[in-house]
């Protein structure tokens, strides 16, 4: 019971990563995820010294908020200070994440957070924190949570889809309808920041990225349509979860870094696979 | 300690001003995030040189991380030349799956039993404290690469990083170049992974070059004031996390380098936030001071009188809250006006200078309307705004190219233009 | 009626002025082309009467409107090149864009919504390609789907982006037979062109631009030898200067209108 709950947390946070991602990917935003992964550091420690516990959602929301206050301070030095835009990512992430990590090291004591769990999380450990009406065990608390962030992340793409094909495909277009652009992009990076800091536990700050980033890419190569390309996202997300507990269990290693290997042994067999296709059909041209 | 805590700050500071002085390239070519990449994808090397060399001697573990980091580069450019990957989601998926690699190894090699595993997770976020006075000599030896690569081919360099399309057109070796400044970077980067550690590193390349662009426009003194600031907050952090006992040094250094650049952000002298608010609320007082003037010398134009009190320049004028003080201050501590009681007139000066603002102000009303077609009617605005700006050598073009003109648009007396015929 | 007016018209790029005082306008039902040489503010021009781009001072009207107030009788073409045309969208999805209203993101479009869109395929020939993605079409197919979005939006009013800019033989010769229809319907399209030498032909007004307005009006008032040397013989030595000045001050000229 224990690994199927690892594979669900596991499923489940790879799903709702994937398919915000493949909106960072088309709006080429994927290392603003990589910013805002990071940056959510600092406020998922503070909010755990001060809850003393990881599942408050109040709590979270307020860590989320980094995810939000680190993209405003991308725009700020590169607008205000006029950095160029690789840059104030690359400076605003790699402070906020300093900041975490000490914060990390100063309390480690304190709170039930360590080094460890900011590298790759501690998603065998999701089993534990079981949720209880009275009696009842409802199976674990993160599952409930990750499943109705989840929930949201569809709702959300559901309603607001024509907005973000839109805003994501030609936003000059969109801002000739009266389309406010900015405001889709700043309720995407809200719900990037919100899921990220969810999946803090599972996977850790770091390897976040990969689960925002890689399936939704191997599902890019294979998709003609965006509705194509979230499934194919669900697909590769949930393999990777699948076979990434499989062979960390095989290799007794980290589950979640072995779900980001997973995922990047998908990709780079949908990549190889293409262009051993796009050969043969030049070869078969030629020959004919 | 002493001894020994002396070579770890000297190996830090090495390992700083190298890093940073190969980042201001990958920050002209606006390539740091690839500085990212890199650094997260050196772990696997760390940890498969572990496992073949069997021990934690940076001398063993450094070409692992010099080779995954390579191919960590080549990585990225497969992706994107064999698919519509964008170059940003390359980066990303390299630099994650690479860093699970990396972890997975790292956890293996916790779980199994190989001798002194234990803290080879100082890699990650750093711990200069592990350094041996012998690890120093390889990070002299880098440095000495680092340094005189550049200085070999500075001039290729620097033509490549400013103007890479110029530079292929006529014949530079682009190729070697770029090959050149990536083996440059993942040597850098590879350096740091003792002192800073390879989720931190990336500050050290993009960071220092970043604050190094507000002081100064030249790439011989951007580097080295790059490596300045590289030097310092790697020392720096190293004796900040050396007081507190199992402390990352990693953090510490990048805490630094953040507020060292965000000081220079905001207070670097002319492109510093802090300044160039300042130059505006200059340019402001200037406006207004020369709309004052110009107001003065329309009055007197018309004949009324030379003395106004504020009043009637209030009559004339609308200013905001204390604003009609400040200018009038600033205009009589300038000698531009001068004052008996309460009425104000203009000086010798002072009307030089506001027949100046007057005259420019025609002249460009004269320039739109002759040369831009623009009605008579509509040139006064654009005028209100530019008779500020418009430099003497600006000015004295516009006489020349309007042939010394005498009446504006709307026939009024372009003042002094005979005066500045040559 | 006047369909598009431009009054004191200054819009900065990068803090630099590209159009200076502008002031023209345009009768409805009138093709018109926007021409000027390189970097004459031709895309500005078109980002400013879309209300993308804010104008440093002056306005742009449209049937005597702001843009703002009359966003659903507008149509618009950008440049091609401004999208990714690897996102995974098929020429149908592009099209419905066309549908798309800022007030009715969230509901559902109606069947008579996707009957424009189909019909708007079928008027730029691209209905077989209906299903295809947008990657692999050529540059004259991905510029028909484009027209074909604006078409889609019904409007009054079409603003096009050099559509004639990389396109074969076969695609000009449909987009042209479309904009010809489309005057003959009594709409308004103004487009930036880039070619002199077919600007005579398709054009029936022309507005000619260096940075400044050179000359706006019926193409054979505005096309004389002596407006072509204006506009195209080189940049105006004192004003770029002065935009170089202007772009140095690195804050706004006008926070403080004068009132006198």
């Amino acid at each position: 019971m224990n690994d199927f709950w690892i594979i669900l947390e596991g499923s489940l946070v790879a799903v709702s990563c994937g398919l915000l991602g493949a909106y960072l990917i088309l709006r080429k935003m994927a290392m603003v995820g990589d910013a805002i992964s990071h940056a959510v550091l600092p406020g998922i420690v503070i909010a755990y010294l001060v809850a003393q516990s990881r599942s408050s959602i109040l709590l979270l929301l307020g860590a989320a908020l980094f995810g939000l206050l680190s993209t405003f301070l991308i725009e700020i030095l590169a607008k205000k200070a006029r950095i160029q835009s690789d840059a104030s990512i690359g400076i605003t992430f790699t402070w906020l994440f300093a900041i975490g990590v000490i914060l990390v090291s100063l309390y480690s004591g304190n709170a039930d957070i360590d080094q460890d769990c900011v590298l790759y999380g501690d998603i065998a450990f999701v089993p534990l924190d079981t949720l209880f009406l009275g009696e009842r065990d409802l199976g674990p608390t993160p599952i409930w949570l990750q499943g109705f962030n989840l929930f949201l992340v569809i709702a959300m793409i559901r309603i607001g889809y024509r907005g973000f094909l839109i805003t994501s495909f030609d936003p000059s277009f969109s801002s000739g309808l009266g389309i406010k652009t900015d405001t889709w992009h700043y309720v995407l990076m809200g719900a990037v920041s919100f899921t990220v800091v969810l999946s803090f536990n599972a996977v850790g700050a770091i390897l976040v990225v990969a689960f925002l980033v890689v399936p939704p890419a191997t599902a890019y190569l294979l998709s003609n349509q965006l509705q194509t390309m979230m499934i194919y996202t669900v697909i590769f997300g949930v393999l990777s979860a699948l076979i990434g507990f499989y062979l960390a269990t095989w290799w007794s290693a980290s589950i979640s870094g072995a779900m980001a290997v997973a995922s990047g042994i998908l990709f780079l067999g949908v990549l190889v696979y293409q262009k051993l296709l796009r050969k043969r059909k030049k070869f078969l041209a030629i020959t004919n | 300690m002493g001894a020994n805590f002396t070579w770890v700050m000297i190996g830090c500071a090495l390992i700083g001003a190298g890093a940073s002085a190969v980042g201001v390239f990958s920050f002209l070519r606006k390539q740091a995030l690839v500085g990212d990449a890199i650094a997260h994808s050196l772990l696997p090397g760390v940890a498969l040189a572990f496992i073949i060399g069997g021990e934690k001697s940076i001398w063993v573990l450094f070409p692992g991380a010099f080779i995954a980091g390579w191919l960590s580069i080549l990585s990225i450019e497969f992706i994107t030349k064999s698919s519509k990957i964008k170059p940003d989601t390359a980066i990303a998926i390299v630099l994650t799956v690479f860093f699970g690699i990396g972890i997975v190894m790292l956890t293996h090699i916790q779980q199994s039993s190989y001798g002194n595993q234990s803290g080879l997770e100082d890699f990650l976020f750093g711990k200069a404290a592990a350094m041996l006075p012998s690890d120093i000599a390889l990070f002299a030896i880098v440095d000495l690469v680092l340094i005189s690569s550049i200085a070999l081919t500075y001039p290729y360099l620097k033509l490549y990083s400013f103007d890479p399309e110029y530079s292929r057109a006529i014949g530079l070796p682009v190729r070697f170049i770029q090959f050149t400044l990536s083996s440059l970077t993942v040597l850098a980067v590879a350096s740091g992974i003792q002192a800073v550690g390879v989720v931190l590193m990336s500050a050290l390349i993009i960071t220092p070059a970043a604050a190094a662009r507000f002081f100064t426009s030249r790439l011989s003194q951007m580097i080295i004031l790059a490596m300045l600031i590289g030097l310092v907050s790697a020392v720096g952090g190293v004796y900040i996390s050396s007081l507190a006992f199992k402390m990352p040094t990693g953090p510490w250094v990048v805490m630094i380098l953040s507020i060292l650049a965000i000081s220079a952000f905001v207070f670097a002298p002319s492109k510093g936030m802090v300044s160039r608010y300042n130059k505006r609320k200059e340019h402001q007082l200037k406006v207004r001071s020369e709309n004052l003037l110009k107001l003065f010398f329309k009055l007197e134009e018309k004949g009324e009188s030379n003395h106004f009190s504020r009043t009637e320049l209030l009559n004339h004028r609308k200013f905001e809250g204390r604003d009609l003080e400040t200018i009038l201050k600033s205009l009589l501590g300038k000698r531009l006006l001068a004052r008996s009681q309460d009425s104000f007139s203009l000086t010798e000066e002072g009307r030089e200078e506001a027949t100046r603002v007057v005259r420019i102000h025609r002249l460009w009303e004269l320039y739109l309307n002759k040369r831009m077609s623009i009605a008579a009617d509509h040139v006064h605005h654009d005028a209100e705004a530019i008779e500020h700006i418009i430099t003497p050598e600006l000015e004295q073009e516009l006489l020349k190219d309007l042939g010394y003109p005498e009446l504006d648009p709307h026939k009024q007396e372009i003042p002094g233009t005979k005066n500045l015929k040559p | 009626m006047i369909a598009f007016e431009a009054h004191n018209l200054t819009v900065s790029y990068d803090k630099q002025p590209v159009l200076w005082d502008i002031d023209f306008e345009i009768p409805e039902g009138k093709l018109v082309g926007i021409i000027g040489p390189n970097g004459s503010g031709k895309t500005t021009l078109i980002k400013a009467a879309m209300g993308i781009l804010e104008a440093d001072s002056g306005f742009v009207k449209i049937f005597e409107k702001s843009p703002d107030e009359i966003r659903e009788r507008m149509g618009y073409v950008p440049q091609r090149q401004s999208v990714d045309w690897d996102f995974p969208a098929t020429v149908m999805d592009i099209t419905m864009m066309g549908r798309y209203r800022k007030g009715k993101l969230f509901g559902r479009l109606s069947k008579a919504d996707r009957e424009i869109a189909v019909d708007s395929l079928k008027r730029v020939g691209m209905y077989d390609f209906r299903d295809r993605q947008i990657s692999e079409l050529s540059g004259g197919q991905q510029q028909r789907v484009f027209i074909a979005r604006s078409l889609a939006q019904q409007a009054d009013i079409y603003l096009m982006d050099e559509p004639f800019v990389g396109i074969d033989a076969a695609s000009e010769e449909s987009i042209l037979n479309i904009l010809r229809e489309m005057r003959s319907a009594g709409k308004t399209v103004i487009m930036v062109h880039h070619d002199l030498h077919t600007a005579l032909e398709f054009f029936d007004w022309v507005v000619l631009l260096n940075t400044r307005l050179v000359a706006a009006g019926s193409k054979d008032e505005v096309l004389t030898e002596e407006n072509l040397r204006t506009a195209y013989g080189g940049k105006l030595n004192v004003l770029s200067r002065i935009a170089d000045l202007v772009k140095r001050q690195e804050y706004p000229l006008r926070e403080e209108d004068s009132k006198e």
